[in-house]
This record gives structure tokens, sequence and C-alpha cells, in this order.
């Protein structure tokens, strides 16, 4: 500890202080990608990665294990559409290509745009839960009364930990008619 | 700092002189009066509350109101009564305690103190608006404070805002002070306690409140300029809300518990007529408390889903925390042991909070243990713990502060009689008030709800008289202060028979300027 007299110079602790201040309030914006990146490596909050290419499935087929994908759709309080999966679960190898499609129906008598947003549990299981081809990638418009069947194409990775043997994939539609106009797809994953 | 201009020898006159002043006295008397006004409308929202929860079924206020009520009584505790009587506490006594003649920043001083009314009476005066108050709880958790929130939780925002460049000035302030402006001797391990205990929370402060700035900035954001931070259908999270709001938060509840440490410490050795055992040990504890409340947030937030090693991290960190804590309650204990004790009101409302912040503490193990925390979560288990460590903790503290300085403030002591009063009528309506809720959330009942099922009408009932109890015995402190400012017994320089420091060596009441000419080094020892 300094022993006697501190130095009596007010401007520069203030100039610290404030650079602290300022950093700090960059810092809790900076935890916002902090946030994402911790969240693609760990699954933090269920979200599943990007587009794979499909080449990368095949290679890795594991014929010894069985996994059970269960489907679920909710969709938002706001959003009127009928929104299902056409099966409620289904029996995959890791590795292997497997399509589910989700139907959907807009019943209000005005155009919308839905969003889905994914979400696995559990958590751990997000990050192998790969997505060839996928309806939350996209916005999607319809018609008043106008259905449609939404697919998506996906592999379970044969990384995914061996506890797992059942994992869910839920998908949350929104609303998202007044923001389309302005806003391209937004890069969701 | 140029002490040219500013010559006069005593208080302007008027209500100029308030709105004026750069005098840490002025500023620190400022601040407590708020403080206490806060604590009354605060005080008066809980009121409402428990007079709601008094009996199953919705008697006086609708849902929403009471939602309101909830948020407002938090916020306004919370931002408006602890932590600006700790900064008002800070004002008055750190330059008497380290022999400085005023804070290191007079005029920042001022206008950190004047904008805090005007943050308040926005904050307030949304209760009035179209669609009501913020109804979101403290924590304004997204999306509850974004996309479903009420038109004026921008004025909310705004009024978080000014709070907190009024919190980071007051920061500044401090350790502008205490590292700028000691006496010559008084090095950093002779500094009392409660200057210690300030100086490691104002760095917290600066620490954490720009970080809820940009939290309230990204909810504007997200309400009125279409980002998605917390909106999970244009990509967002809203548990990373969560994170944001705990970063801050928990070293926030931190920075409202260890001044009232440094207090504590100040008054208990006084009354035993003991020096503070283990000093060294509690500045190191304080700062280790402080250090690890940057890294306990998430267990505030166990049930929102995270992997089991994130569980266990965010568990044993906080039960961590224990020790430190532990330290400092096993000091406080050992100082009173086979001390020459006296039992006047500041000794009676510290020994209090040894002893009820203890068991505030307990019942923090208690949640803080991840798989046990899934039943607590949410129910008035929690709402026990936190105000047992915020009332009998952190407000007891300051009302001790009140009792133990309040002769050095006005010149005169203050009623004996009325104040072991006040100090027994707070005491059984805090347990009154708050031991029930303990019983209540082991038993299932959810907090911020309006109507109970019929299970919890006892306790209810008992707690609601606690409530009210404890709530108008705070009218006696009022009076008490009142009188003993306008008048009564003359206090003597030392005030205290064990009062040790340098505040006690000016004279009673401490004149307006003080330690113009540093103190004489002998008079500092170490603690």
């Amino acid at each position: 500890m300094s022993n006697d007299v501190a130095p009596r110079n007010n401007k520069t602790v203030v100039r610290k202080l404030l650079l602290a201040v300022v950093g700090m309030f960059a810092f809790g914006f900076a935890l916002v990608p902090l946030y994402d990146v911790i969240c693609d490596l760990t699954g933090l909050n269920g979200k599943t990665g990007g587009r794979v290419a499909e080449a990368e499935a095949g290679l890795l087929l594991d014929e010894q294990r069985q996994i059970t994908v269960q489907f679920m759709a909710h969709h938002n309080a706001e959003m009127g559409w009928a929104f299902e999966p056409s099966v409620a679960q289904i029996t995959v190898k890791p590795g292997e290509v497997n399509v589910v499609s989700y139907r959907v129906t807009n019943p209000r008598t005005t155009v919308m745009v839905g969003q889905a947003i994914p979400s696995v549990a559990p958590n751990a299981a997000a990050a192998h839960l790969n997505k060839i081809e996928c309806f939350c990638f996209e916005e999607q418009l319809l018609q008043p009364g106008e259905s449609a069947d939404m697919p998506i194409r996906f592999f379970v990775d044969p990384e995914i930990p061996a506890s797992i043997t059942k994992l869910t994939l839920s998908y949350t539609l929104y609303d998202i008619t007044e923001k389309s106009n302005k806003a391209q797809a937004v890069a969701i994953r | 700092m140029s002490a040219a201009h500013d010559h006069h020898h005593g208080p302007a006159k008027g209500l100029s002189r308030w709105l004026y002043t750069t005098n840490h006295k002025d500023i620190g008397s400022l601040y407590l009066w708020f403080s206490f006004a806060m604590f009354l409308l605060g005080g008066t929202f809980a009121l409402v509350i428990r007079a709601e929860l008094f009996q199953p079924g919705l008697q006086f206020v609708e849902p929403n109101f009471f939602n309101q009520m909830t948020t407002m009584h938090g916020l306004v505790m919370v931002f408006g009564a602890v932590m600006p009587a700790f900064v008002g506490l800070a004002n008055w006594m750190i330059p008497l305690m380290i022999g400085a003649p005023d804070m290191a920043l007079p005029r920042m001083n001022n206008w950190s103190f004047w904008i805090l009314p005007f943050a308040f009476a926005m904050m307030v005066s949304t209760m009035f608006m179209e669609g009501g108050g913020p109804n979101f709880g403290w924590t304004f958790y997204a999306p509850l404070s974004t996309t479903y929130a009420p038109p004026s939780t921008t004025f909310f925002i705004f009024a978080v805002h000014i709070m907190g460049a009024s919190s980071i000035m007051g920061s500044i302030n401090v350790i502008a002070t205490i590292l700028n402006m000691r006496a010559p001797g008084m090095t950093l391990m002779k500094m009392p306690l409660f200057v210690w205990t300030w100086l490691i929370t104002a760095y917290l402060l600066i620490a954490v409140m720009p970080v809820l700035a940009g939290v309230v900035t990204m909810m504007l954001f997200d309400i009125h300029f279409g980002t998605s931070f917390f909106n999970a259908a244009g990509g967002g999270d809203p548990v990373l809300f969560q994170h944001l709001f705990w970063f801050f938060g928990h070293p926030e509840v931190n920075i409202m518990i260890l001044h009232a440490f440094g207090v504590v410490s100040a008054i208990i050795p006084t009354f035993a007529r003991k020096r503070l055992f283990g000093y060294d040990s509690m500045v190191y504890a304080t700062a280790s408390i402080a250090f690890l409340s940057f890294i306990v947030w998430a267990h505030h937030m166990f049930t929102v889903g995270m992997p089991l090693a994130g569980q266990l991290f965010f568990m044993y960190a906080t039960m961590l925390i224990a020790v430190p804590t532990g330290v400092k309650v096993f000091n406080w204990v050992a100082t009173m042991f086979r001390g020459a004790m006296t039992f006047e009101t500041p000794m009676l409302f510290a020994i209090a909070f040894v002893v009820l912040f203890t068991i505030g503490g307990f019942t923090g193990v208690m949640l803080a243990i991840t798989p046990v925390d899934f039943q607590y979560h949410d129910t008035y288990f929690v709402v026990a713990h936190f105000h047992y460590v915020l009332v009998p903790g952190a407000v007891f503290s300051i009302m001790a502060a009140t009792y133990y300085w309040l002769p050095k403030w006005t010149g005169y002591m203050y009623d004996e009689t009325l104040g072991k009063l006040h100090f027994w009528l707070s005491f059984i309506g805090v347990n009154l008030l708050f031991f029930p809720q303990h019983f209540l959330g082991l038993a299932g009942m959810p907090r911020r709800i309006p109507d109970y099922a019929l299970q919890f009408a006892n306790f209810n009932w008992i707690s609601s008289v606690g409530g009210f109890l404890f709530g108008f015995s705070q009218l006696i402190l009022l009076f008490v202060v009142i009188k003993c400012v306008k008048g009564g017994k003359k206090a003597t320089d030392q005030v205290w028979e064990g009062a040790q420091g340098l505040e006690w060596t000016v004279p009673s009441p401490a004149p307006y300027h003080t330690f113009e000419t540093p103190p004489d080094p002998k008079l500092i020892h170490a603690q």
C-alpha cells in the first residue's frame, strides 16, 4: 500500500475513471456478439447453426446408433397461423439425411409474413443438428387462406454426445409482417 | 484545487444555498433527505402491496397496478432510497474521516445530486401516463419491458440513464477524494472501514453502471429503432437480457451491502469499546466479495437453462462468497467479545444487522444450491431472502449510521427513548414482515402475484401486520431526526465515549468548513 500522501491530481483520476466508464459501456455492447459466439460454441441457448453442405453428411454415417428426433411447433401470441409438423417424431441414424416438413396455413384475410425460430433441447444437442435446408433460413409469405408445406433437410452429427438418444427440435413462428418490408431476410441461425 | 474564490465563512441563505451548494455537508444532507423521502414513497408502494395481500382475493387494486407497485417499490428503494443514502453518508463522512476539507470535485457533486430528483420525478410520473408505469418488475426482463411494455417505458429508460449518470459521478468523486485528498499520515491501511468499503464499491459502480446504461439503451433501440437485441423474432435472445442485467445486478446488490459493512464496522468497536477485530482481514474480505460479485451473476437465472458445468461453476462461486462474509461476521462478533458493551440505539441497530443479515446470508447459501433453487425460484423465499439482506441489512445500517452520526451533524443528542422505541418496533415489525415469507416461499407461493391460494392466508396476514408496523414506525425516525435538528441536549465533540476517528475531533455540530488545514498526524491511529 502506498505510504504517504497520494498524488493530488484530480484531472488524471477523473480522466482514467471516465475512460473506464466509456470502456465498460462499450463492453456491455461487446457482450452481445460475445454471447452469440459462446452460444455457437456451447449451444447455450438451443439455437441451431446455419446452412450446412449436404456433402458433409453421407461420409460420416454411423449405423450403430439410433436417435429419436421429435418435432414441435408453436406460434407466438399474435401469430394466427396454423402450424404443425407432418410427423411427431422420427428415428434417425447419425449422418443420415432426413426430410421432414411442417404444414402452415394463413387463416387470416391479410397477407402475412412469418419467421420461424428454431430451438433444440437438450441444449448440448443444438450444435449437432445440421440443417442442409430449412424454412427458418427464410421469411415465409402467405396470401390469405394459403397453405404451404415447408421442408427441412437435416442430419444429426455423428459426434453428438453418446448420452443423447433423443432430441427435440422446436420452431416458434413470429409475425414479422410489419418489419419484413424494410428488413431483408434476417440472418437467422 | 484553487481555493481563491469562495471565501465566505458560512452557508448562503435561503433556497439558493441548497441549489448552488458545493459543500459536502450540505450535499450529504440533501442526499439523506432525498433518500428518506424516497424511502417513505417506496414504503408506501410496499404497503399497497401488503394491503392487497392481507387477504386472498383481489380487494384494493387491479393486477396491473399491483405489478406497477412491485416494480416501483423495487426501483425506488434500490435506486432512490438505499443508494442515495449511502452517497449521502459518503458525502458527509468521508471528508471528515480522512481529514479532507471537502470532496475532490464539489461542482460535480452538486450536479450528481440535483439530477436525481428529476430522474425520480420522471420515473414516478410514468404512473400517471396512459398505459401506466413500469409493470415488469424491478429487473425489467425483456420482452416484458420491450415488446409487451407500456408506452411510458421510454421515460423509465431515460430515468435509469440519469440515475446511472448520478451514481457514476458520485463514484468518481468518492474515488478522487479518497485517492487525492487524504490528510498527511492517513495511509490506505489506516482509513476507516467505511471509507474502504466506499472506495471498493465506487469501483464496482463504475464497472457495472455503464453496463446497465448499455442494457437500457439496447431496450430503447429494440422499442423504437427496430433492432433485435432481445427480440427472438429478429434473431435476438431474451436470455441475453438476463445475462446483461445480472452482470450489472449482482455487483449492484453487493454495492448496497458493502457500505453497510463499513458502517457496522465503525459502530460496533465504538460501543464495544474495543478496536475492530481483524481490520486487515476486513479490507481483504471486502475486496474478495467485490471480486466474487462479478462471477456469480448467473445464479439468478439457473432456471433459464444452462450447461451442467455452468450450473456447478455458478453454484460454487456463489457459495464461496459465504467465506469472506463469514470472516466479517466473525470479526464483528470477536470485536464484541469481552467488550465493555453498551446498547445505545446505533449499537442496537448494528447488532440486529449482524444477526438478521446473517439469516439473509444463510438463505442466500440455500438459494445458491442449484437443484434446490429450481424449487425456490420466483417464490416468496427469494423475497424473504433479499429483504432480509436489504432491510435489516442495508436499511438498518443506514438507520444505525443516522443515529450514530446525528449528534455530529446536528450538535444535539437525539431522544434515546424514542430511538430505542423506533428500534424495537422496527425490529419486531421487520421480522413479522419477512420471516413468514420464508415459509410462504417454501410452501410454493409465487412472488409478484396479487392473489394467492387460501392455504397461504395466515402467513400473509402476519406478514402484512408486520409490514404496517414496520412502515409506520419509520415516522418515529422522522420525528426523532426533526426533534434532534431543532435542539436537545448538547453533544460533546466525541459524542460517544468509545468513538475513535477524525470525525470525532471536530466540534459538534461539525462546522460548515472542516479540515481547511490538515489534522495533526498524531490524531490518525491505526484502526
